[in-house]
């Protein structure tokens, strides 16, 4: 691998090494750029990751457990919470997102939906919405289109193009079959069916086969929450930054946490301030800066980079730089069936319903969305959180429980909107700082009173839907609000107009000609809570667009 | 001697030979450490505990049983759960530790209450056991020892619980690096066109 000089002034740094940072590395290192990227988590390896539950997942559920291996250490960048604007946020562990290079892709469940084309003009379709601001992408469907074929060529993903009537127009097929189905996918699509609905093969970014010299799956099924031991899971570890690395001109540079992007006299960006494994300082020079993040930490380094030019944090004239915050919600439905699924096997999900996705006025309030069937848990986990609520919690009803239970339990996962709300947000603690002594994350929020009923009627749903997958009993988990989230959305918002966004259809933020913002937070609204094949998709053609402005000197860069 | 008590002088006595011998150096010392110090103490002084004296062993062990019984399938017990928490407690669960201490002399007290004269639960009666667990069942240390019994039953071995595999054979678990389909009951069905 290249290694650079501080002082050697490369073409890009780009913060973060995962869904988006891998892929603009791996474009514009391959376009002939210079590339330093810049990771605060460690750089595992397949040989790192192991069948351990103890210690890769994350219990957020329980207070006892957690050793946050691949995601953020709360007790070192600690969060806070709050509602209001005008409540005060309490410490809590809300915000979690991949902390290693790959970052989210390397643990993610590797559900990879396209957005739908309604997903980027609802504003137009369903006109505003009282408190909210719902609002069009400065892009279509169509302009995506092209750089969602790539993404699923290049990473790898299993599907099959055309099996759901409500796929979107798409230029090429899958370059994977689907994944055999599981026996959770084989009752959804029973009870799908039975209802007149139209179930169809998950698309995963898993190989169903050997793939570009990786293996294909092996179905061992420590997929959601782990590393992939063989390199199936098409993370951007996987797939792309090795293919950037290989190009000579790309550096990752792992263990460095960003705290400051530094800016020239003239507002324009000329490096990156960091510290290294050991909190040593150190400025690393660059011609162009594109931020990825995550859509809770970019916003948080965009307002921590304030100076005498930029005093409400770079890139923020327009004030909206953390807000727009948008969560992953959803609801929860389990049920019990007669014979062993062994869902413990192979990838999470193998079936999904997309009948639902588009909003629909006669439901008589805004929203939609996916749903999927999953195993959801590992043992211990499902000996916490997977039993039947009137299960006893100890004793030899307990023990029977477990028996009878583990290996019979299917969840039904609905995936749905969050509405944009300018009062969520992502802002700087002004008490709270991390172990590098930077302001804390400071998450407010609450969802929309339209989220909640999109959350009700998609649990209503999965409650037929399991009766009609012929479950013994069912139940569904309470809708609350979320007091974690792990898919984080539209905190810098891309539009045309520099007052009502932060960054352009480009990519680049509208107050800062050499620095780019490519993450979860460009959404504009929130898709169905399955973000990361968009997020990879815009990746790709910012990287297209970047590299085509500094080909042809349309990016400013510090003297 | 009932088999209850042949057992738990088997746990007591017993070595961890189901442990792995081949463990890839990882980077987290905590975890890192709790493996190796299992392995370690298998080597050298087999089912010596660390932290908890042999007395409050049996009491802890008395409570696990409880938690997961041993009826005609292993248990807590069987699977060396107490073994599993004496690790935690002085390797990642370090911090726990006081919480064990007070629990355990909370539990006596209540033991006291409950029945006066005896001063041990562990001996009590499995049905004055239940008694006493049931007076304690909304308190923090019965959660702490309730999660830390489900971790010793069902995560990896190497962690000095889960032994046999007997957790994972319970709830129809396995942990192989590669499986093919049909995996479970309906998609086999599903192949045979059922």
């Amino acid at each position: 691998m290249r290694k650079f000089e501080d002082s050697t002034s490369v073409d890009f740094v780009i913060v973060g090494a995962g869904g988006a940072g891998g892929v603009v590395a791996k474009e514009l290192s391959s376009a002939g750029f210079q590339i330093v990227v810049l990771e605060q988590g460690p750089y595992l390896h397949e040989g790192d990751f192991e069948h351990d539950e103890l210690k890769f997942k994350d219990f957020d559920a329980s207070p006892f457990i957690g050793q946050e291996v691949l995601t953020n250490n709360h007790a070192l960048q600690p969060n806070t919470h709050r509602k209001a604007e005008n409540d005060k946020a309490v410490m809590g562990a809300f915000v979690t997102y991949g902390r290693c290079v790959g970052g989210g892709t390397v643990h993610f469940t590797a559900n990879y939906w396209r957005f739908h084309e309604i997903d980027f003009g609802e504003r137009s379709r369903w006109g505003p919405i009282e408190g909210t601001g719902l609002s069009d992408w400065p892009i279509t469907y169509a302009d995506l289109e092209p750089y969602y074929a790539k993404a699923e060529w290049e990473l790898g993903i299993s599907g099959l193009g055309g099996a759901s009537p409500f796929d979107p127009p798409r230029s090429k097929p899958y370059p994977l079959p689907p994944m055999p189905v599981k026996s959770s996918g084989v009752l959804l699509e029973r009870g799908a069916r039975k209802l007149g609905w139209h179930p169809y093969p998950a698309p995963m970014a898993v190989l169903s086969q050997a793939y570009q010299g990786r293996s294909a799956c092996q179905h061992c099924g420590f997929c959601e929450y782990f590393g992939c031991e063989w390199g199936a899971k098409s993370s951007t570890l996987a797939s792309v930054i090795p293919l950037a690395e290989k190009t000579g001109r790309c550096e990752i540079r792992p263990n460095s946490y960003v705290r400051k992007i530094s800016t020239d006299k003239n507002g324009i960006v000329d490096g990156v301030l960091y510290f290294d494994a050991r909190k040593q300082e150190h400025l690393q020079k660059a011609k162009a800066v594109v931020v990825c993040a995550n859509g809770a930490e970019t916003p948080r380094l965009l307002l921590i980079s304030k100076s005498n030019l930029f005093p409400q944090g770079l890139a923020n004239s327009s004030g909206l730089v953390g807000k727009f915050f948008m969560a992953d919600l959803g609801s929860l439905s389990l049920g019990t069936f007669e014979h062993p699924l062994n869902d413990f096997k192979s990838v999470r999900v193998t079936r999904v319903v997309h009948d639902f996705y588009d909003s629909d006025p006669k439901r008589g309030f805004y929203g939609g969305g996916g749903i999927d069937a999953r195993c959801g848990f590992y043992p211990i986990g499902f000996a916490l959180d997977g039993l039947p609520p009137d299960a006893l919690r100890w004793g030899a009803g307990f023990k029977k429980a477990l028996q009878e239970n583990f290996n019979r339990t299917v969840t039904i996962f609905a995936h749905t909107t969050s509405l944009p709300l300018e009062s969520n947000s992502i802002s700087l603690d002004p008490d709270i700082k991390d172990a590098w002594g930077l302001p804390a994350l400071r998450v407010t929020y609450r969802s929309h009173p339209d989220d909640f009923k999109t959350m009700s009627f998609f649990r209503d749903r999965s409650l037929e839907l399991l009766d009609a997958m012929g479950a013994l009993r069912k139940w569904p988990l309470p809708i609350e609000d979320v007091t974690s989230v792990g898919h984080l959305m539209g905190t810098c918002r891309m539009g045309n107009d520099p007052k009502t966004s932060v960054v352009d259809k480009n990519h680049r933020a509208h107050d800062v000609p050499n620095l780019f913002i490519v993450d979860g937070s460009s959404f504009v609204t929130s898709g169905r809570n399955q973000p990361t094949c968009t997020i990879q998709a815009l990746a790709y053609r910012a990287a297209d667009q970047i590299a085509r402005l500094a080909k042809t000197g349309g990016i400013a860069s510090s003297s | 001697m009932s088999t209850g008590d042949s057992s738990r002088r088997q746990f007591l006595l017993s070595s961890l030979s189901g442990l792995s011998s081949a463990w890839l150096a990882p980077r987290w010392p905590a975890i890192l450490a709790a493996q190796e110090d299992a392995k370690h103490a298998a080597q050298t002084s087999p089912g010596k505990f660390q932290f908890f004296s042999s007395q409050d062993a049996f009491e802890v062990d008395a409570i696990v049983a409880q938690i997961i019984p041993s009826d005609d399938t292993p248990g807590a017990r069987e699977a060396h759960v107490t073994y599993f928490i004496d690790r935690v407690l002085v390797t990642f669960d370090r911090d726990k530790q006081s919480a064990y201490t007070q629990g355990l002399k909370d539990l006596q007290l209540r033991t006291q209450y409950l029945f006066p004269g005896v001063n041990r639960f562990s001996t009590l009666t499995s049905e004055q056991q239940i008694q006493v667990l049931t007076a304690i069942e909304k308190t923090e240390f019965f959660e702490l020892i309730r999660v830390h019994t489900i971790m010793g039953f069902l995560a990896k071995p190497e962690y000095g619980g889960n032994y046999n595999h007997v957790g994972w054979k319970l709830v129809g678990f396995e942990d192989q690096m590669m499986y093919k389909p049909p995996f479970g009951y309906y998609d086999a069905e599903d192949r045979k066109g059922g």
